[in-house]
């Protein structure tokens, strides 16, 4: 199986062949993966070097000329270092892009701290008008880059990781599957977490959700499911910042009384190097650690 | 919403300002950018009110968005938008506020205010609309030599000029309000990186239509009008 990263760079580069609309900004990261596509299209493969407040000004000055820019570089780097970039030369200027980030929270572990980004979609939870996908499998991240890539000229986020479950889901933007259904809460499982979501909560009579796009967050399919549990109990189980998604749970369950744990990576610094795997058993979000939790929680 | 006359010559533009500040006569702060508007809107740019939103019109990225009394001037006097307008800046209800918004300024390129956003946006339109086929649009962008502290100004023009990126043109207007001055001139900022770059007199229209319009094969083009220092 190959990565959401490696299926990124093929589909975007057919997707160049196919839309003339269509430009790649790149700040070095990736780079090596799109010299076919810039051979191919030397206007509209653009690499800044390795400059991110560009990359990210760039894409929004390709927008106001009447493109439609993918713009990508590690979430670190793409999100966080640029944000005012992100928030002034995207959004502020009314304009569209895809931002398109790989290494997620913690793939590349073993380089520490400045190479994660944990904190990407709370960030980008501050600034309107962002549709967020976080694909939990390459053939989801596929689906959701050929829509993002279609979506006028809307604000998307993409965030791909290593991480991945076995099996890919049929992807419906906007929209949370309901996998299973129980009466004694509700889990909803978002991207690759899945599969851990999955074996965490053999046994136990929950309903299981799943969300490859948490923003907008689906308040509909959340409450429908919530009242129709015996007990209304949330668990958002995310792959970033722990709680991220929890506010807009709070409020599309305003007017159900509720409780909700908001499960993801911590706050505080591990100053750990190491695998990925090893950071998701650091955070509680191996299987163990989430059963843990969730059966803690749970009446 | 009706418009006044477009017809406005360079003198009008001290009568407009004052509908803005209240004030007949206007210190050289406020007027710093005025004559460099003045001769691109009137004598170098190809945009009108009836273009303003076709594809192949010349882009012009206001970047320096602080004191913009005499950029909404000039786009009234040349009938982007509504004389009436002016009274209003900086109020609730106004289109006008001392910071440029694009979505509510009609023939304003881009919104801006922090320091530092319009010249790699700039960057991006000029490799957008070459992407496009539109060779012979030109964007310019308007940046203070105080602006040019920013570091992502830094990022565009490398870039830029490592590229040859021709369709790409930067006025700097330079009233000597850096903190730290430039070593050297603004202008060899620019030349280091491979740019066509002239220094010329930032009130006299013909060295700055000259200097606008000075051919630049191959390279973007830098144009650092001095004015008076902004502390004299």
């Amino acid at each position: 199986m190959d990565t959401m990263r490696e299926r990124f760079a093929a589909v975007t580069t057919r997707l160049l062949d196919e839309d003339p609309r269509l430009a790649l900004a790149l700040a070095v990261i990736s780079g090596d993966r799109f010299k076919d596509a810039a051979r191919a299209h030397p206007d509209r493969v653009i690499d800044v070097g390795i400059r991110e407040q560009l990359l990210v000004g760039v894409a929004g000055g390709l927008a106001l000329a009447g493109m439609r820019p993918i713009a990508h570089t590690f979430a670190s780097f793409l999100v966080e270092r640029p944000f005012e970039q992100v928030k002034l030369d995207l959004g502020h200027q009314g304009v569209g892009a895809v931002l398109v980030s790989s290494g997620g929270s913690y793939d590349i572990a073993s380089g520490g701290r400045t190479h994660q980004a944990p904190g990407d979609v709370a960030l980008l939870d501050t600034l309107d008008g962002w549709t967020v996908h976080v694909p939990g499998h390459p053939d989801e991240a596929e689906a959701l880059l050929r829509h993002a890539a279609a979506d006028g000229d809307n604000r998307v986020y993409l965030r791909l990781t290593e991480q991945s479950n076995r099996e890919p889901l049929p992807v419906s933007p906007g929209r949370f599957q309901l996998l299973r259904a129980g009466r004694s809460g509700v889990v909803l499982a978002v991207g690759p977490m899945l599969d851990a979501v999955l074996e965490a909560v053999e046994g136990l009579d929950v309903t299981v959700l799943y969300a490859s796009t948490v923003r907008p967050l689906d308040a509909h399919t959340l409450r429908a499911e919530v009242r129709r549990a015996e007990a209304a109990d949330v668990v958002l189980v995310e792959p970033y910042l722990a709680g991220t998604s929890v506010s807009y749970a709070a409020e599309a369950l305003a007017d159900v009384p509720h409780r909700v744990l908001g499960l993801g990576t911590a706050r505080e610094e591990l100053r750990r190097y190491g695998t990925w795997q090893e950071h998701v058993a650091a955070h509680g979000l191996d299987a163990a650690g989430l059963r843990e939790r969730i059966s803690g929680f749970l009446r | 919403m009706t418009s006044t006359s477009s017809v406005h010559d360079f003198t009008d533009l001290p009568r407009l300002m004052s509908l803005m500040t209240g004030d007949e006569k206007h210190g050289p702060a406020a007027t710093s950018t005025l004559d460099v508007l003045w001769v691109l809107y009137d004598r170098v740019l190809r945009v009108s009110p009836q273009t303003a939103d076709a594809p192949g019109r010349d882009r012009f990225l206001l970047s320096k968005g602080h004191g913009p009394m005499a950029y909404y001037a000039v786009l009234a006097a040349k009938g982007f938008i509504p004389e009436e307008w002016l009274a209003g800046f900086g109020a609730y209800e106004s289109p006008l506020g001392y910071h440029p918004d694009r979505t509510l300024v009609p023939g304003a390129e881009i919104g801006s205010g922090s320091l530092g956003h319009g010249l790699p946006l700039a960057v991006g339109t000029a490799l957008g609309l070459k992407a496009q086929g539109l060779h012979g649009t030109r964007t310019w962008v308007l940046v203070g030599d105080a602006e040019m502290d920013e570091g992502s100004n830094h990022e565009a023009v490398a870039f830029a000029g490592a590229v040859g990126l021709e369709g790409l043109h930067v006025v700097a207007v330079d009233n000597s309000s850096a903190t730290y001055g430039w070593r050297g001139g603004l202008a060899s900022r620019f030349e280091a990186e491979g740019w066509s770059a002239l220094t010329v007199d930032g009130r006299d229209h013909e060295a700055l239509y000259e200097a606008f319009t000075t051919a630049h094969p191959g390279r973007p083009h830098a144009v650092v009008a001095r004015v008076e220092p902004k502390d004299a």
